[in-house]
């Protein structure tokens, strides 16, 4: 009866094809938009994330992300590197300027200041250059999104001059950073490089990086840093998940994309559900038919189910594949760089599939099986 | 040819004895009444009938008269009101609901005035539907039900969707549906109702050849007076009772 029951769903293509769009269509929009809200929001952490050295972020008690600080008074570093089971500290300094590029455009950027000697707080690759450059003077690093939104398409950024703060800054090299939240252009350089560009206040430092020596836990290191400092100290995954929460908690994102989830979902609701429960209608005779002849309601509902099986099964995978497609198809642009699709998200997709079609299957199925045998001969 | 309507007596004799074993269903004091608001109305008043293999047999009478409902409780797809139906010894509406509708995937086959197809498997597969209810392979199945699409002189439509095919060609089928599995009992619904007078005679002759043996009962429900003269046995059912059971129909029809 389940090869009946397949054939009687794809024979109808309108309707076949009707099923599959609202499937598909339900996934992809789901799918995609949970992969664009958490890849969106996991660039809350990517300051942390693109110093992968850094075991124990330490900062002013008021700093809430990599983003919104507060900067410490310079010996800050010297309590930190004083703290027992610390292996080595060093400063990171992170504070925002303004950049007038060569041809005059004006550039909100995040300037990052990397410990002199080690350059602990670089990202751990470049694309164009060497790190070891920043030892020359005036010299900055730029992030790949900031080649895009500063120069043109196929324009070359190194060598090229900038206004910074009225200071003087040369591209010497592009690293490979995650992007921030905002895609904000991020620009590197040496910790005493940094005070130059950014404006003269008494305090600059914004973070101690520091790394614990072997035995000892990044937690327990972090706790002892806060009790003898008075600093806060978290651990790297302490303080990327503090990223990814100030953007849930400050931003209307969540709202925004949990809207679109659910209009994926209700769509997929509407058009599924309208589309079988037409299709269960057309073959409402033919069912009936079936239970005169011999059929039991049983089979009649394993029939529905496998209809709404092969639909969703085969909705959803176009659904997923659409999704790949996309994050690949877009993979090369910065603003997407390193989306992935964690394996959560397509199993919600299929969850949410699994509901669609059981509320949709359940609404059709029940008409089938309050159809009496009897009416098929009236 | 037989036309009495058995009754149950206390001393049953010889012929009354050979007649019950030839009985394929036996309805007794069926009632049925159907709900409209607040009201109820009786369609069945009590009828008492009995149908016998081997013979083809009309239930007739004016829309409303109660024919369809008659015929939907006695092969197992309507509860009555009240009352008891035998069909072949078996008291159906005592079964459980699995149970009956085993017992009529067994021994009724169905021929719906329209058809009721399957509109996207072919003729084959659309008479072979009983069989593969039943669990049998699709292939041996469709090998099954071709023998009888070539003795209704459809084998070669037998890979054509429904839609691709006449009236009749779609009634051969509904046929072929009702007779693969070899039921004990075949109900027809206004077979002729969509055919012209001489394809509505071809298909009689056809459901007679094939539809009528010794141990197999044939219920048609019709109202078409072109095919009267066919019948075995003629059924008159006027506002829900038996108002002639006979070899023709009454004057006056």
């Amino acid at each position: 009866m389940l090869w009946i029951a397949i054939r009687m769903l794809t024979g109808d293509k309108q309707k076949f094809y009707g099923l599959l769009f609202g499937i598909a269509f339900s996934t992809l929009l789901i799918t995609q938009q949970l992969t664009i809200f958490v890849n969106l929001i996991e660039r809350g952490a990517s300051g942390v994330y693109s110093a992968p050295e850094a075991e124990v972020w330490v900062m002013d008690p008021v700093s809430r992300t990599t983003e919104v600080n507060y900067a410490m008074p310079a010996t800050a570093l010297d309590e930190v590197r004083s703290v027992e089971g610390v292996e080595w500290a060093v400063p990171h300094l992170r504070a925002v300027a303004s950049v007038r590029n060569s041809v005059g455009d004006l550039e909100g950027v995040t300037i990052v200041g990397v410990d002199d000697a080690t350059l602990i707080g670089l990202p751990e690759s470049m694309i164009e250059g060497r790190k070891s450059v920043l030892s020359r003077p005036d010299t900055v690093l730029i992030d790949d999104v900031g080649v895009t939104k500063m120069f043109s398409p196929g324009e070359s950024p190194i060598g090229a001059r900038l206004e910074l703060n009225d200071q003087r800054a040369v591209i010497r090299g592009i690293a490979d950073a995650i992007p921030s939240f905002t895609s904000q252009v991020t620009l590197y350089t040496k910790y005493s490089q940094a005070l130059n560009y950014v404006p003269g206040t008494r305090n600059r430092l914004t973070f101690v990086l520091a790394g614990v020596r072997d035995g000892e836990t990044a937690e327990a290191v972090a706790q002892r840093i806060s009790d003898q400092t008075g600093l806060k100290a978290l651990p790297r995954e302490e303080l990327a998940q503090s990223g990814v929460d100030f953007i849930i908690e400050n931003t209307g994102i969540p709202l925004n994309f949990g809207i679109t989830v659910a209009l994926g979902f209700i769509v997929g609701v509407a058009i599924v559900g309208l589309t079988f429960s037409l299709f269960i209608r057309d073959n409402i005779k033919q069912f009936g038919a079936l239970k005169a002849i011999g059929v039991t309601n049983f089979k009649i509902a394993k029939m529905v189910v496998a209809q709404a099986t092969l639909v969703g099964a085969v909705g959803y995978a176009l659904g997923v594949v659409g999704t790949v497609m996309f994050i690949y198809g877009f993979s090369g642009n910065p603003t997407f760089k390193g989306f992935y699709i964690p394996w959560q998200i397509p199993f919600i997709s299929l969850i949410a599939v699994v509901v669609i079609l059981a509320l949709t299957g359940w609404i059709s199925l029940r008409s089938v099986m309050r159809t009496e045998p009897a009416s098929v001969f009236r | 040819m037989m036309n009495t309507m058995a009754k149950t007596t206390s001393t049953p004799t010889a012929s009354q004895s050979a007649s019950e074993a030839n009985t394929a269903i036996s309805a007794s004091g069926i009632i049925r009444d159907f709900k409209a608001g607040q009201s109820t109305i009786r369609v069945l008043h009590g009828i008492d009938a009995e149908i016998r293999s081997g013979e083809m047999t009309y239930v007739v009478g004016e829309s409303g008269s109660g024919k369809t409902t008659l015929i939907s409780i006695m092969c197992g797809i309507l509860w009555p009101t009240e009352g008891e139906v035998r069909v072949f010894g078996t008291d159906i509406y005592a079964l459980s609901d699995t149970e009956l509708v085993n017992f009529r995937l067994e021994n009724i086959g169905f021929i719906f005035q329209q058809y009721n197809l399957i509109p996207s498997i072919d003729a084959a597969a659309n008479a072979a539907v009983p069989l593969i209810a039943k669990g049998m392979a699709i292939e041996p199945a469709r090998k099954k039900a071709m023998e009888l699409l070539d003795a209704l002189n459809i084998g070669d439509q037998a890979e054509k969707l429904p839609r691709q095919l006449s009236g009749g060609q779609q009634q051969r089928v509904a046929i072929a549906r009702a007779l693969v599995h070899e039921p004990r009992l075949v109900v027809c619904d206004e077979p002729t109702a969509a055919l012209d007078a001489s394809s509505g005679r071809r298909v009689m002759d056809l459901l007679r050849d094939v539809a009528v043996s010794e141990d197999r009962a044939c219920i048609i429900v019709t109202h078409d007076n072109r095919i009267f003269d066919l019948a075995d046995r003629i059924l008159v059912l006027e506002d829900g009772r038996i108002t002639h059971d006979g070899t023709d129909m009454p004057d006056g029809h």
